[in-house]
Formats: structure tokens, sequence, C-alpha cells
């Protein structure tokens, strides 16, 4: 009942002398009855709620919407901070030359791959674990990455270490990423569209199939002679300088209709979030809702895969991060949130590993390592994911 | 109204096939129907069909003359609302988003003034406004539960299918909750389908009572015609008498 007589309550608290008077103003009133269906019949007459009620949107109150513009803010400020210390520390040309531009640019595709990695990852790993209603799982199970190993594998296997180069070029790349999102395409329409369609049994088969391909790199690995297994081996650690500038312009175009459909739909994914009998009984089609989401992610992650190679616990990492900083459930402010940690995560991983430790290439190494402590610890502080 | 005409729903495993129908009845509008009936008896499925969360195998359902195979489901939301036993989300909401979330067949997602009127009307129907800021794994089984109920009241829609919405519940809280229901039948003019399985529970805050026994209706009227012994006794071939109680027709089965 304290809220509903915060006035008294206050007085209280403020001058304690007159704590009798209002004791006894209290118990004077009887008649005034405080259960909560009494109450709830005066509202109705009234027809008004007595306080300010709010909080069905995003955020509960103004205390976690402040919350979230500051988590915003912080990760912007941090995010460019990382991004000027990436491009400008440690140029070997003097400030200005030729040679420090150009350098420069070589930094700035990097960036811009970092950028598209971290959306890419972000966005489909959220909207993904939206979908099948689960936050311990990550799309790159679903055999992406293991489809991205076979192929280098095989060309590698077949080619020798002309295979890596005849990997290289924009067809084969748009080429990868249809392969990829064709897979999992294949495996969405047959697995969700049948008379058992579900979605524990899609993951499952997805689970099944990446591991098969697994296996089948795995021999082919062991047939290799060290040294193509070495080249192959640059290949298969995410990195963002595997990516080569020549796949931008048509990598980027892909990332921002997938993204920006994601985006349009992020009210629906709010109430997918709900599982699927809430969703029906308002009015969404959750099998369209969720197979259209589904291709969605696959071309992000499609993309990412084939740009970087494999990430996996990248995706995740930030989704689970993202969700303890926003601390709402509109996917239309989880996505910005999103975005930014995966960069803010990428480009400091990046900037330690280049300018603390000087042990550029293995990226993955540290993001997995700083990224599972802070998860962890996050995890142990809040009890919950 | 609610028609079921010639539903059947049927269930393989393996080399058994289980058919529930085929159905055919009428749920009357307004008031409180109560689905009752021995377990595996075909209720809850009758019930989640009307609601279409589950597709019907053969036969058709109509709701206030619409027929819910071929109504677009955004518009059916708008008309009826239907609620699971079991619901389980990965997002952490308060009361009041989840009971937002209700108004999404009228508002997608973009709440209005409107919204937010009906939005605490049903807070406050269900006596949840001390709660509506809190989180639903902070609550009771039975305060969220209230919770959904919340949610699919302010979804305002004229049928409202609910799926045994006293499981978990204690004494005090069925009898709040039953009260409620049978509340917004009267006040708020809805048509409230419940699957229950207390028969006293029916015949005390029901006004008609539909039986089902192996998947078909085998009894439906108002609460007088089914509360008899020899009916009862049919119905849950177990021995049952009906005897008068200080608030009604009270059925004895053990």
């Amino acid at each position: 009942m304290a809220d509903r007589h915060p006035a008294p309550q206050r007085v209280l608290t403020h001058h304690g002398e007159r704590r009798f008077t209002a004791v006894e103003d209290e118990s004077t009133s009887p008649e005034v009855s405080t259960s909560p269906a009494d109450l709830v019949g005066d509202l109705e007459v009234i027809g008004a709620p007595r306080r300010v009620r709010g909080g069905s949107g995003a955020f509960p109150d103004a205390r976690s919407r402040r919350r979230y513009l500051i988590v915003l803010v912080s990760l912007t400020l941090l995010a460019l901070a990382f991004a000027s210390g990436l491009l400008a520390v440690g140029n070997p040309m003097p400030p200005g030359s030729r040679g420090f531009w150009l350098i420069a640019e070589m930094r700035t595709t990097n960036l811009v791959v970092m950028a598209m990695v971290a959306f890419c990852q972000s966005v489909a790993t959220i909207t993904f674990q939206t979908v099948t209603n689960n936050r311990i799982i990550t799309p790159s199970i679903m055999g992406f990455e293991s489809l991205y190993t076979v192929i280098q594998t095989a060309a590698v296997y077949t080619l020798g270490v002309a295979g890596v180069v005849a990997l290289q070029g924009t067809g084969q790349f748009l080429l990868q990423v249809a392969l990829m999102v064709g897979l999992s395409v294949l495996l969405y329409g047959w697995l969700l569209r049948g008379k058992y369609a579900n979605i524990q049994v899609m993951l499952l088969v997805g689970i099944i199939i990446g591991g098969g391909m697994g296996a089948v790199s795995s021999f082919m690995q062991r047939l290799l002679t060290p040294s193509e297994f070495d080249v192959l081996t640059a290949r298969l650690f995410g990195s963002v300088t595997n990516a080569s500038s020549e796949y931008l312009p048509y990598a980027i175009p892909m990332i921002a209709i997938a993204g920006l459909l994601i985006m349009a739909n992020a009210r629906r994914l709010n109430v997918i979030s709900l599982g699927r009998d809430v969703c029906i009984n308002v009015g969404v089609d959750h099998g369209r809702q969720t197979i259209c989401m589904l291709v969605l992610v696959s071309i992000l992650m499609a993309v990412s895969t084939a740009l970087v190679g494999p990430m996996t616990f990248f995706g995740f990492l930030v989704a689970t991060l993202t969700y303890q900083l926003a601390g709402t459930h509109d996917h239309r402010l989880l996505f910005p949130i999103g975005a930014l940690t995966g960069f803010v995560v990428l480009a400091g991983a990046y900037f330690v590993m280049n300018h603390v430790f000087y042990a550029q290439g293995v990226v993955s190494i540290i993001i997995e390592l700083v990224g599972g402590s802070v998860f962890l610890l996050v995890i142990m502080r809040k009890g919950r994911l | 109204m609610i028609t079921i005409d010639a539903v059947q729903k049927r269930y393989t495993s393996g080399a058994e096939t289980v058919t529930i129908g085929p159905v055919t009845t009428q749920i009357p509008s307004g008031g409180v129907t109560a689905l009752v009936g021995p377990n595996g008896a075909g209720k809850s499925t009758m019930l989640t069909m009307v609601g279409r969360l589950l597709g019907i195998d053969e036969g058709s359902i109509e709701v206030a003359g619409y027929d819910i195979s071929s109504t677009a489901s955004k518009d059916l939301a708008k008309i009826l609302s239907v609620l699971r036993q079991e619901n389980h989300f990965i997002t952490r909401l308060t009361v009041r988003q989840l009971v937002g979330f209700g108004r999404f067949p009228y508002s997608k997602g973009r709440l209005t003034k409107l919204d937010e009127q009906k939005i605490t009307e049903a807070i406050d129907f269900l006596n949840l406004d001390e709660l509506e800021d809190r989180y639903l794994d902070q609550l009771s089984g039975g305060q969220r539960q209230r919770a959904y109920v919340a949610m699919v009241l302010a979804q305002d829609t004229e049928y409202v299918l609910l799926d045994e919405p006293l499981n978990n519940l204690d004494m005090r809280h069925s009898v709040q909750m039953m009260g409620r229901l049978r509340d917004a039948a009267r006040e708020l003019g809805r048509t409230i389908v419940v699957v229950l399985h207390d028969i006293n529970f029916a015949a005390h805050y029901a006004d008609h009572i539909i039986a089902m026994k192996n998947g078909g209706v085998v009894e439906a009227g108002p609460v007088d015609e089914i509360m008899s012994g020899d009916v009862l006794t049919r119905v849950f071939d177990t021995p049952v008498q009906v005897i008068d109680g200080p608030t009604g027709p009270l059925a004895v089965y053990y």
C-alpha cells in the first residue's frame, strides 16, 4: 500500500515530530478499505489511475531508459576510441605523407570489415536466439562454419596450395555465400514446413550435419602435406585480414538489405520471443515469420563467414553481453547495442593484439579468453542469462 | 457463437492412430462455458483448435461467423484470444510489458493512449496494479497466471479461450480467478471458454458445460442439466453423486 499514499510517507521521513499525528491520521480512517479488490473497484468507478502509470513499452521505468542511453553513449565512445586507435596508433610513416595515408586506407578497410562482422554476427545471433527461443545457441552451429571449413579444405585437398588462391575472387566469394544460404534455406524449408515442423529437430539436424562436415574436413586434413595444412590453418582462423576489399561492394548491400529487413520486423520479433502460442494468439504468422527471419539470419552469417572465416564464440558472446547491457526486450533497441558491443569487442581485441601483445592474427584467442571471462563474470553476478 | 462442425484431429504414434472427433457442437455467446471430462478426452485439443494454435484435419470451426481456417490470423486476433496452460518466455518482462503485448493486434507494437488505458484496465481488473512493474520471474505461480490472463483480457476480444487456468493455483487463487473470469463475462460482456478439471468449479462459475469423453462431446447444456449423478457418472466413468450444497449443486466422487 506504501506507494498508493506516497505523500504521508514522505512527511514521516522528513519531519520526525509529525510521526504521531500522521500515524493517528491514518488510524482514524478505518472505513477506508485497503484490500486490493476494493481499491480496484474504486479505481474502476473513477475510471482513471491515481498514479502515473507507464512502462508498457521497451523500459519498465525511467531509470532503465537512462541506463540504456548511458550504455549506448559509452559504447559509441569506446567504439570511436578503438577505431581511431587502430587507425592512428603505430603508423610507421610520418603523419601526412603518402605512405601514412596508404596505411591508414588499408586499416580503414579492416575497420569496415570489423564493423560488418560485428553487425552480422550480433544481429544474426540475437535474431536466431529469439526465433529458436533459446539463448544458449548460436547460428554458427547450423553448419555455416563447417561448410566453410569443408570448402576451404576440399580446395586445398584437390588443388594443393593453389586451392587457397583459387577460392579468392568475387565470384568465388559470392558462390560460397550462395552455398551457405542455400544449405540453410534447404534445411529450414525442409524441417520447418512439414507436418512435424519443429525447431528443436531442425537444430539437432543442423548440428549433426555440421558435425558430419567437420569430420569430412578432418579426414581430408589428415591427408594433406604439412605445408598445405599450414596454409589451410591460416584460412580456418577467423580474421578480418582474410577479407579482401574487392568483396565489400557486394557484401555491404547484402548485409544492409538483410539488416534492414530484420530491423523492419523488430516489433514482430518482440512477439516471437514470447513463443509460438502467444505469437499466433496476437495474430502473427509464426511459421512464415520464423522462416523469413532464419533466411535473413543465414544471409548475414554466410556473408560474415565467407568474409573472415569462423567466429564461433563471438556472436554468442556479443548477444549475451547485449541482453545484459541493454536491459530491454525490445529488439529495436537490442540491435544497436548488439552491433556496437560487437564492434567494441572486435576492435578492442585487435587493438590489444596489435599494440599490446604485438601478436597479430590470433584475435579469436583473445576474444574467447577475455570474452569468456566477462561472460562468466556477468552470469555469476546477475545469476541469470 | 462458436460453431464446431464435424471437426476431427488425428494423432499418429507408431501404428496407432488416436482420433479426436468428429465433434459437432456450439458454444453460445456470453457467459462462461466450461469444457470438462476425463484425461485424454480431447478438451485441450478442441480448445487449441478453436484458438487456431492447432490445425484441423477435417471439419470447420466458425467463431462469430468467421471461419478460423480462412480468416486472416491478424483479424481473428481481434475476435478471439487463447491462452495455453504453459508459458515460458526467454525475455525478461514486467507484468505491464507482458499485458502490453495483448494490444499487438491493434497497435502492432506502437502503443497508443487507448492501448495504455486498456492495459491499465486489464491489470486493475486482475488486481495486479501493485505488481505491474515487477518482473514475471519475481512472481509466484498464481500471480504469473493472473498476468497471463490479464494479457488476453487486454486483447479486448469477444471470445477468450483459457486452457486450464486453474492449473497450479491453490484454493484461494482458484476462487479469485474464476470469480474474475465470471465478472469478465458478466461485466465486460466476454464469452469465456475454459477447460476445467474440477467439476464443482464448473458447476459454480460456469453458465454452460460441455462434457467430452473419448474425443467426442457426450453432453452439452446449462449447468443444471449436466449436474446430475447419472450424467456425471457416465461422463467420468466413476460413481458421482450430486448433492445440494450451501452454494449450489456439489458433485461428490470420493
